[in-house]
C-alpha cells in the first residue's frame, strides 16, 4: 500500500535537501530539461525518498481555472472526492496526469487532475460568503484531512506540482517534464531523516498559487504550528514546508502584507539592528516582531517559493543552509549549490550568495491581472 | 475555664551554641529578630522555642559557633497522623484561632515542572552558540493586534497605519512579582527597583501604594490596584508603566489581606493613605466587582484615567475553571493576565487556604494558553506565569507551555537572605525583608541586594540563552508556546493531556 499521507507517529517529518529554481522575468517559457539537469547535479543532497517540481505557466488554456492535482491510494477514494468536487465545483476538464513508467518509478498512486472553479450556488454558500480562493483553501484542507486515501497536492491557477517518491531526475522522467513548458520552475531533492518517504510529503508543497521547496528544519515548528492553528489552518501533513506555505498565505493573501514585509516576518532582523533604524522604520519592524513573533521561522532553512507574480529565494536569519543565486539576462537561477547553476548556465552575468535573511525577489515584468481576493473569514 | 499553664508544642529547632568557640560578641543577640538569644552574664543563652531557623544568626556568627538543628525529640511517627497535623490541633486547641503563616504551601504536591524535559538539536538542525551568535530574550507585554496594517508611502515603503497598543518592554522575560510595601520593607522594594532598572525589567508595587522614594523608578514599576484600593490616586496610576488589578493570589485564592495596625507607621500610613495604626484590610472580593462586566468597567476606568497609555494587567489565582475565567478577563479588555499558581507565596494566609486551594501553575497555564488559541484571542493579552518559579528551568518550561514572561517573588526574597521560614506574618524577619522594625529593615542594603538580584536574573537569562541555543533557536518568541519542545516523564495520560505535551520517547 502506498502512503500518500503521513501516518507515522511523529509530530512532524523533517528532512535535509537540495533545491533549485529558474525564472524568466519576461515569461519566456522553457521546458523542464534545464531544471531537471540542475537538480540532478544535487543528486547526493537527496536519498531517493522524494523529488518534485513546480511549474508556472504550464496550463495557459485553463489559466482562469484552479488546477487540482490529486493523488489517490485507491479508486473508492477517487469516487468520494469526485462526489465532493461535483457538488461544489464546475469541472471544466478532468484527466489522468500523464505519467510514463520508468525503471526507477514503478510504484505510484493514481494521479488525476481537474480544471475547476467553485460553483456560485454551492451548498457552502448557505453558511459563508467565502471568496473563491478561501473556498478552495477550505476544500483542499477538507479533502486532505477527511478523505482517506486522497491528497490534493496542487491547487493553483496555471501552475502545477509534479512530485513523488524517487530521485528528482527520475520523477522528471516519470512525468516527462521535458515536454512541459513554463516560465518559472522550482525543484526539490529530498533527504528525509525520520520517516520513509511518502508521496504527499515530497516537495514542492503548494496551496493556491503558492509553491514552496525547502531545505531545512524549522526549530520553531511547534509554535509556528500552534500559531497557524489559531487561524484555522489544518496542518495535516506535519511538515515544515506546509508551515511556511500557510504562513505566507496568512501574511500575504489574508493579512495583505507586501511580499517583502511578509518575508521579513519569516527571517526578522535582530533587535540590535532594529534599534538602530530610524523612527518610523523602527516602529514598523518592532511592531512586526511584536505581532508576528510566533510566525518567525527559527532554525536552518533555505526556501524557494513561487507565486503568481514571481519567485523568492531566501535563507534563515543566520544562514544555516546553503543558497546561491545567479542572473543571466532575463533568467534568474537559485540553487543549493553553485554547480547546479553552472550545469545549465555556465557563464552567468552575476553569481552571488544571498545574505542571511535577505530575500532574492524576482517579479515578472508585466503584471498579471490581479486575482479576486478572498475574505478573511475562515 | 482554667488556663492551662503548659503548651504541648515543643520547639521545632534547637539553637546550639558551641561555648568553646563563642567569643561572646553578642552579634547573635543583635541579629536575631525573634529574641532567641540573650546574655546570661558569662555566656549566650538560647530560648529554642523562639527559633524559626531563619539562618540569620549562624550566617553572621564570626566564629561559626552556632548550629541550628531540628529538634530530635520525636513525636511518634505516623503516616496518617503527621507531626504537622498533630501540632496544628494543639495550636488551635490552645488558641481557638486560624493557623496562619507566610510564603507558599509546604505540602509536597507533585511539581509538574520537575516532570517536564526539554529538547535539543542533534544533526538535522544545528544548535546555536549563544556566546557567538545573538540570542534574543526581549519580550513585550501587552495587547497585540491580530494583524499588521500597513500603507505604502510614495516610495513604496511600508508604513504603519495605526499605532501599536502600549507595551511593556522587558529585556529578559522576568518580572518581580507583586509584594507590597507593608508586607515587605521599603529597602526590599528598593533592591528590586534598582535591579529592575539595571536589568530593563519591572517590579510590582503590590497593594501598598508607591513610596516617594520609588517614584523615580516609574519606568520599571507596575502599580497595583487591589480590593482595599490602598495608595490609589490619579498620579499613582500614571506613575508606572502599567496598572495591575489584583483579583487573586495563588497562595490565597478567594481571600483578602490584613496588614495589622502595629505595622502601619507614618511612612506606610502616608503611602497607603490610611491613618497610622489602623489595620489595612483588603476585602476578599473587590466590592465593585461582583462579575466579569464589573471588571470590564474597572479596566476601562483605569484606561480612561491613564489616557490609554498604560497596559492594564489583571492578576488572578489559578483555580479550577481558570481557562474560562481568563478568556473572560481577556474579553473584558485586559492587556496582560497574570496567573498565580497554588504554590505561590504570600505575606500571610490561612494554612487551610494556602495548602488546599487552587491548582498548579503548569496545568493552569497550559489550559489557558490552549483555550485562548482555540478562541483565536491569544494575541489579545500577554500571559505572566507565577507561583514559585524556582529556577531558569522552571521559567523556560513555563514559557514553552505558553507564558510570555514569568514573575518571581519568593526567589527574589531568597536572594535577600530569606530562608523560607514562613514567618513573614510575624513582622520579625531577621533579614529585614518582611518586617517594618527599623533596626531590622536598616540591615537590608538595597544596593548590595539590588546587585545580587541583578546577578541572579542575569545568570538565569544566560541559562535561558543556553537552552535556546541548544534548541537551535535564537529568539525567545520561538520557544514561547512551543510545546513540541517539551516531553513529560512519569506523568499520566490525563496529566499529559492537560499540559498538552507528549510523553518522552514519543
Amino acid at each position: 500500500m502506498l502512503r500518500i499521507k503521513n501516518k507515522f507517529n511523529t509530530e512532524r517529518d523533517i528532512s535535509g535537501c537540495g533545491l533549485c529554481g529558474i525564472i524568466n522575468a519576461k515569461r519566456v517559457k522553457t521546458n523542464g530539461s534545464d531544471i531537471k539537469k540542475a537538480i540532478s547535479i544535487e543528486h547526493d543532497r537527496g536519498n531517493g525518498l522524494g523529488g518534485g517540481f513546480a511549474v508556472y505557466g504550464n496550463y495557459p488554456d485553463y489559466a482562469e481555472l484552479y488546477a487540482f492535482h490529486i493523488m489517490y491510494d485507491n479508486l473508492p477514494a477517487k469516487t468520494d472526492v469526485e462526489e465532493y468536487l461535483k457538488n461544489n465545483f464546475i469541472i471544466e476538464k478532468e484527466e489522468p496526469i500523464p505519467t510514463f513508467m520508468t525503471s526507477k518509478i514503478y510504484d505510484h498512486p493514481y494521479l488525476h487532475r481537474y480544471f475547476i472553479k467553485p460553483k456560485s450556488d454551492r451548498p457552502d454558500k448557505l453558511f459563508h460568503e467565502l471568496g473563491d480562493d478561501d473556498f478552495v483553501v477550505n476544500s483542499v484542507m477538507l479533502i486532505n484531512q477527511n478523505y482517506d486515501g486522497a491528497y490534493v497536492f496542487s491547487s493553483g491557477k496555471n501552475m502545477g506540482a509534479f512530485k513523488g517518491v524517487g530521485y528528482p531526475e527520475d520523477i522528471a522522467d516519470f512525468y516527462k517534464l521535458e515536454e512541459v513548458e513554463g516560465y518559472m520552475w522550482t525543484a526539490h531533492n529530498r533527504f528525509p531523516t525520520n520517516t520513509p518517504g511518502w508521496w504527499g510529503g515530497a516537495h514542492p508543497f503548494t496551496l493556491l498559487d503558492w509553491s514552496i521547496v525547502h531545505n531545512g528544519e524549522i526549530s520553531s515548528y511547534g509554535i509556528n504550528k500552534r500559531y497557524l492553528e489559531m487561524y484555522k489552518y489544518n496542518l495535516a501533513l506535519r511538515t515544515d514546508t506546509e508551515v511556511i506555505t500557510y504562513i505566507l498565505d496568512l501574511l500575504i493573501r489574508r493579512h495583505k502584507l507586501p511580499v517583502r514585509l511578509a518575508l521579513t516576518v519569516l527571517a526578522s532582523p535582530f533587535y540590535q539592528k532594529i534599534d538602530k533604524m530610524n523612527g518610523d522604520k523602527k516602529e514598523l519592524f518592532t511592531a512586526l516582531r511584536q505581532i508576528y513573533g510566533s510566525a518567525l521561522l527559527n532554525g536552518p532553512f533555505a526556501i524557494v517559493f513561487g507565486y503568481s507574480n514571481g519567485m523568492v529565494a531566501m535563507n534563515d536569519r543566520i544562514k544555516l543552509r546553503p543558497l546561491v543565486a545567479a542572473a543571466m539576462g532575463d533568467f534568474t537561477y537559485v540553487a543549493s549549490e553553485e554547480a547546479a547553476i553552472s550545469a545549465v548556465c555556465p557563464s552567468p552575468d552575476i553569481v552571488w550568495s544571498p545574505k542571511a535573511g535577505e530575500p532574492v525577489i524576482v517579479e515578472f515584468e508585466e503584471k498579471k491581472i490581479p486575482q479576486k481576493g478572498g475574505l478573511i473569514s475562515l | 475555664m482554667t488556663k492551662s499553664s503548659f503548651s504541648n508544642i515543643q520547639s521545632e529547632y534547637l539553637a546550639l551554641i558551641d561555648h568553646n568557640k563563642c567569643v561572646r560578641c553578642k552579634r547573635c543577640i543583635q541579629n536575631c529578630g525573634w529574641g532567641t538569644y540573650s546574655f546570661g552574664g558569662d555566656k549566650i543563652l538560647a530560648d529554642h522555642s523562639k527559633c524559626v531557623a531563619c539562618g540569620r544568626c549562624y550566617t553572621y556568627c564570626p566564629e561559626g559557633a552556632i548550629s541550628i538543628v531540628k529538634n530530635p525529640t520525636v513525636i511518634r511517627e505516623n503516616a496518617n497522623w503527621s507531626e504537622g497535623l498533630i501540632k496544628n490541633i494543639w495550636r488551635q486547641s490552645e488558641t481557638g484561632g486560624i493557623v496562619i503563616s507566610g510564603m507558599g504551601t509546604t505540602f509536597k504536591y507533585k511539581k509538574y515542572f520537575d516532570h517536564i524535559l526539554l529538547d535539543a538539536c542533534q544533526v538535522t538542525n544545528p544548535s546555536i552558540d549563544p556566546l557567538r551568535e545573538p540570542m534574543e530574550l526581549r519580550t513585550y507585554l501587552g495587547k497585540k493586534p491580530s494583524r499588521l496594517d500597513v500603507d505604502l508611502d510614495e516610495n513604496g515603503e511600508a508604513v504603519l497605519k495605526s499605532k501599536m497598543p502600549p507595551q511593556i518592554e522587558l529585556q529578559t522575560p522576568f518580572i518581580f512579582g507583586a509584594m507590597s510595601y507593608g508586607s515587605i520593607s521599603l529597602n526590599a522594594q528598593k533592591a528590586m527597583a534598582l535591579a529592575a532598572r539595571a536589568l530593563g525589567i519591572v517590579m510590582n508595587t503590590g497593594e501598598g501604594g508607591l513610596h516617594d522614594d520609588l517614584v523615580p523608578f516609574g519606568k520599571n514599576i507596575i502599580v497595583q490596584v487591589a480590593s482595599g484600593r490602598f495608595g490609589v490616586h490619579r498620579d499613582y496610576l500614571n506613575s508606572g508603566v502599567a496598572v495591575e488589578i489584583k483579583i487573586g493570589q495563588g497562595a490565597k485564592p478567594g481571600i483578602g489581606g490584613h496588614l495589622p495596625g502595629e505595622k502601619i507607621g507614618a511612612d506606610i500610613s502616608r503611602t497607603r493613605m490610611i491613618p497610622v495604626g489602623t489595620d489595612a484590610i483588603s476585602p476578599a472580593p473587590h466590592h465593585d466587582i461582583y462579575s466579569i462586566e464589573d471588571l470590564r468597567q474597572l479596566i476601562y476606568a483605569i484606561k480612561e484615567a491613564t489616557d490609554y497609555e498604560k497596559p492594564v494587567s489583571v492578576k488572578v489565582a489559578a483555580v479550577h475553571n481558570i481557562a474560562a475565567i481568563v478568556s473572560g478577563i481577556v474579553r473584558a479588555g485586559a492587556d496582560i493576565v497574570y496567573i498565580d499558581g497554588y504554590t505561590g507565596g504570600t505575606g500571610a494566609a490561612p494554612n487551610i487556604i494556602k495548602d488546599h486551594v487552587g491548582i498548579p501553575i503548569e496545568l493552569a497555564l497550559a489550559q489557558v494558553d490552549e483555550r485562548l488559541r482555540e478562541e483565536g484571542i491569544r494575541n489579545e493579552a500577554s500571559i505572566i506565569a507565577a507561583g514559585s518559579i524556582r529556577s531558569s528551568a522552571d521559567a523556560v518550561k513555563a514559557i514553552a507551555l505558553g507564558a510570555d514572561a514569568v514573575a518571581i517573588g519568593t526567589a527574589a526574597l531568597v536572594v535577600m537572605g530569606c530562608h523560607v521560614c514562613g514567618k513573614c506574618n510575624t513582622g520579625n524577619c531577621s533579614w529585614g525583608i518582611t518586617t517594618q522594625r527599623p533596626e531590622l529593615v536598616r540591615r537590608l542594603d538595597p544596593e548590595v541586594y539590588g546587585e545580587r538580584l541583578y546577578n541572579l536574573i542575569s545568570a538565569w537569562s544566560h541559562e535561558i540563552q543556553e537552552v535556546l541555543g541548544a534548541m537551535g533557536v535564537n529568539s525567545i518568541e520561538s520557544l514561547r508556546g512551543s510545546r513540541e519542545r517539551l516531553r513529560g516523564v512519569e506523568l499520566t495520560d490525563a496529566e499529559l493531556k492537560a499540559l498538552g505535551i507528549k510523553h518522552a520517547g514519543l
